[in-house]
């Protein structure tokens, strides 16, 4: 008799067995297709060119134990002033006792698995749509094994004031939990959704998330992704966006811990007059490795996009940036602007930026630059001259850099929040 | 009649392949095939030391566990390397006196406007013609004796200097650093070997002219530049070749040795055939090309790469030394069916290393054109400094134009900028000049020569000459 030695992939699948969903066949479905097509993927490895910078020993070689429904004091995850409707996920289960929302007549608010049961038919419609033939591995486990979150859908022509905050947390020690999230903007929407990643104690955390969004014709919606975990726990996390006609999306994500991140944002345009705009920080400390890919794929013409991400590297930190720019044959006229900036406080970390352009219209104004360096010497004397102390200068201009990249997130308190929340950090 | 873009776009439609003919040259070629007795053959054929057909062998080992590299953005059918010769030669191969030379093969260079003995006078300019695979005739060779230069084609170095060709070949790029390395590192023919003595300035720009002129045939020639300590060379290459309906193999390597305080500038015209409109035939150029500075050393990659159906080319710096620097200019044209995945590499190691990249890319017809890049700033390289900048030119609305760069920063005193850009040529560009007095054909010349003009002017005078010809209509109309 031959022994078989298991795949690392094997190894995971198994972990991931005992997950029993009851769905109706439509999802189950969806399910199985992801599982078929996890037969032909596997983890990738230093060759894959995806994850060229990234290494995932860390995530694959750990032994997990699935997640469960837990209860927590969330008191310290939730903003300082801020007017929210507060929605909690952990280790991907809805918590109903946690989550502390006013129901609105025009927004639909579920968790996932509850829309799931009921015959929604923007579910129907999206679920599921966006996140297919990527192949993909974590997008294809999360696909196969997710297990809730939040259902959010916004009625046509609707502008929702108050923001919608989720926080998503894992507790215990080697979790994994493969959260999912669908957001869905009806035309002529509006909407603004905060989604913090934390986590209670606990080593070795891995989460699998995946949210999709679909941005109806004038649909405007804000996304700001705030991934705070500490003591070395793992997340990858995949948004996938499909725009519309004259929509706007903007997401800001800011990443202040992980000792191993990876965001994968895919967003399609689809239509024209669409304005794009991501916006990343990252801040990299003791042996942090964040990783940002980006992909903006315009397929139709007159429509804008707008990239920047600044990186913070201190003692032996990576961060990596990719970001991928597709113009289409038909999207003519487009305007695209994707920009890394990278600051490296120590000789032990590490900036990988790989910043590309792939243009196949003539009629466009693409442009990209990346810079890697230290805080420019002649304003810190500037400074100096004015009484500031080196030390002061230092800090007042790293913390001008980092905070210049969220500029964008329209949420005051928010805004407040990430700010001091940059300058503890830095500090 | 004003001289508008769409003007331009039918002049580049229709730009045929000048250099498109063939030479009517006896010539003794191998059968196609590649085994290790092809690779035992070449070598008995150029008489070689056992140490050289180790080499070959151990490269050609090497080969035969690698695959064929696809990450390039690149199309094109596979291969079939045993359909090729792998070994090519004039048969009148003459010990050679220019009256010896076949008259056919004369021709030939008269065409292609290559200066020999007749010419030298005038242009000033030492050539060493590679003719399929094989080193025709090298002049000036006395001349540059007399400051102890050595000038020749490989297969001479082999025989006269061993001990140089010994010490240096495979150091840069070691037998099994890729693919087509590998591979040309196992059957390479001949190509040009160049020693700079000690503190000499090379008082002539040296040139090595390669023509592929038999059908089914790869050429793999190579080039070794040794530029010793505190001395300076300009080398220039150029290339041409039939226009045939199949594809040719181009596989060189090229490795120049920049030793203490010395400077090589190396310059490429690449002409090879680019196919037809339909993008039939052509050329693959799959080239190795990388150099190594050490204290104080500069290498100056320059090129123009007009030609080829596909383009797989990086020369790059392995910035070794402290303060040594490395730059890299290159325009790349493409049209028709044409495929290109250029660039370069940076590998800075030493402190105070400084590169500057400036890569120029046009695209016109159905091509695509592709620069790709690496920037290494590596721990101990402190105070290293990069620039980049890559603009790529679209002419219509078929063919694309991608940037693909890696920057990779391992040192916090390091600083990297990169800048890319990708439009066409404005309307209000032209319309700023037309205000001015300009008229739109003027105004489209201005714009394109201003473009390009930042790598030409890189170029050796003799150089930039035949450069403009050759973009003549490409460059000039189409750029911008």
């Amino acid at each position: 008799m031959t022994t078989v030695e298991l795949t690392k992939k094997d190894t995971f699948l198994a972990a991931l067995s005992p997950l029993q969903f009851n769905e109706d066949s439509y999802f189950e479905g969806l399910r199985n297709n992801a599982k078929n097509e996890l037969a032909e993927l596997d983890f990738p490895t230093s060759k894959t060119e995806y994850w060229k910078y990234t290494r995932l020993g860390k995530i694959v070689n750990n032994t997990y134990t699935l997640g469960q429904p837990d209860k927590i004091d969330i008191t310290n995850f939730l903003i300082p002033n801020l007017e929210a409707h507060v929605l909690v996920v952990i280790n991907g289960y809805y918590s109903p006792e946690l989550s502390n929302f006013t129901e609105i007549d025009s927004v639909t608010l579920t968790s996932l698995s509850a829309a799931k049961k009921r015959d929604f038919e923007g579910l129907k419609k999206h679920f599921n749509q966006f996140t297919q033939d990527k192949k993909e591995i974590f997008l294809a486990l999360n696909n196969a094994f997710h297990t809730d979150g939040i259902y959010l859908e916004v009625a046509k022509s609707n502008s929702v004031e108050k923001p919608y905050h989720i926080i998503n947390i894992s507790t215990g020690n080697n979790t994994l939990s493969q959260s999912r999230n669908l957001f869905i903007g009806n035309v002529g929407s509006k909407v603004k959704i905060i989604e913090s990643f934390v986590n209670v104690g606990g080593e070795k955390n891995f989460n699998n998330h995946v949210s999709e969004f679909f941005v109806a014709e004038n649909t405007h919606l804000e996304y700001n992704k705030i991934q705070d975990k500490k003591e070395n726990n793992f997340s990858i996390a995949t948004e996938q966006v499909y725009q519309e006609a004259n929509s706007n999306f903007t997401i800001n994500t800011a990443t202040f811990n992980g000792a191993l991140v990876r965001n994968n944002l895919n967003i399609e345009v689809d239509a024209s007059n669409c304005e794009t705009n991501l916006n990343g920080l990252y801040l990299g400390k003791n042996k942090d490795h964040i990783d940002n890919h980006t992909v903006v794929d315009h397929k139709k013409p007159h429509c804008n996009s707008n990239e920047v991400y600044r990186g913070v590297l201190d003692d032996e930190s990576t961060g990596v940036f990719n970001g991928k720019v597709f113009v289409r044959q038909d999207a003519q006229i487009t305007n695209a602007f994707q920009q890394n900036n990278n600051i490296l406080l120590s000789d032990n970390a590490t900036a990988n930026s790989k910043p590309e352009l792939e243009i196949y219209a003539d009629d466009v104004k693409c442009s990209h630059g990346s810079t890697t360096g230290q805080i420019d010497e002649e304003a810190i004397f500037y400074l100096q001259s004015r009484g500031i102390s080196k030390k002061g200068a230092l800090k007042l201009m790293i913390n001008a850099f980092a905070k210049d990249a969220l500029e964008r997130i329209s949420i005051e308190t928010l805004h407040e929040y990430i700010d001091a929340k940059i300058e503890e950090e830095l500090s | 009649m004003a001289y508008t873009e769409d003007d331009l776009k039918e002049e580049l439609k229709d730009k045929e392949y000048k250099y498109g003919f063939t030479s009517n040259i006896e010539s003794d070629k191998l059968p196609p095939g590649l085994n290790e007795e092809v690779v035992h053959l070449i070598s008995a054929k150029k008489n070689e030391p056992e140490w050289m057909l180790e080499y070959r062998l151990n490269a050609f080992r090497a080969w035969q566990k690698m695959v064929e590299p696809e990450w390039a953005h690149v199309r094109y059918p596979k291969i079939d390397f045993q359909a090729l010769s792998y070994y090519s030669a004039p048969k009148k191969k003459g010990d050679v006196k220019w009256e010896d030379i076949d008259p056919e093969m004369k021709a030939t260079m008269d065409k292609l406007g290559i200066s020999m003995d007749e010419q030298k006078a005038l242009s000033g300019v030492a050539v060493d013609f590679v003719f399929d695979s094989v080193s025709v005739k090298t002049s000036f060779q006395e001349k540059l004796k007399e400051l102890g230069i050595i000038f020749c084609s490989f297969s001479e170095a082999v025989q006269n200097h061993p001990e140089l060709v010994k010490k240096y070949i495979g150091t840069v790029v070691p037998t099994s650093d890729n693919f087509y390395a590998a591979l040309n590192s196992a059957v390479f023919s001949d190509g040009s070997f160049c020693y700079i003595p000690k503190g000499v300035r090379c008082p002539m720009e040296l040139s090595t002219y390669f023509r592929i002129n038999e059908a089914n045939t790869g050429q793999f020639e190579r080039t070794l530049v040794v530029a010793d300590e505190g001395s300076y060379v300009s080398y220039l290459e150029g290339c041409t070749a039939p226009s045939r309906d199949e594809n040719q193999l181009h596989a060189a390597i090229v490795e120049l040795i920049a030793l203490d305080n010395a400077e090589i500038k190396y310059s490429t015209v690449q002409n090879w055939f680019p196919g037809d409109k339909e993008g039939k035939g052509g050329v693959y150029n799959f080239v190795t090309k990388r150099g190594i500075c050490h204290k104080n050393a500069k290498i100056s990659w320059t090129q123009v790469e007009t030609g080829s159906a596909v383009t797989w080319k990086y020369p790059s710096c392995i910035l070794k030394g402290d303060n040594s620097i490395g730059e890299f200019y290159s325009v790349a044209v493409t049209n028709h069916y044409q495929q290109a995945d250029t660039g370069t590499k940076m590998i800075h190691l030493g402190k105070n290393t400084k590169s500057t990249i400036i890569s120029k890319g046009i695209s016109a017809g159905h091509s695509n054109n592709s620069y790709r890049g690496l920037v290494q700033i590596h721990k101990n390289a402190s105070n290293a400094r990069n620039f980049t900048q890559c603009d790529s030119l679209l002419m219509g609305d078929q063919c694309g134009a991608h940037t693909f760069p890696y920057i990779e920063a391992k040192n916090s005193t390091a600083k990297i900028e990169h800048e890319a850009t990708t439009s066409k040529i404005g309307e209000d560009q032209i319309f700023y000049c037309n205000q001015r007095g300009i008229d739109t054909e003027k105004a489209i010349n201005l714009i394109v020569n201003g473009y390009a003009k930042e790598v030409l002017n890189k170029l050796p005078m003799e150089f930039a000459v035949e450069a403009q010809k050759l973009l003549e209509i490409s460059l000039e109309g189409s750029v911008g």
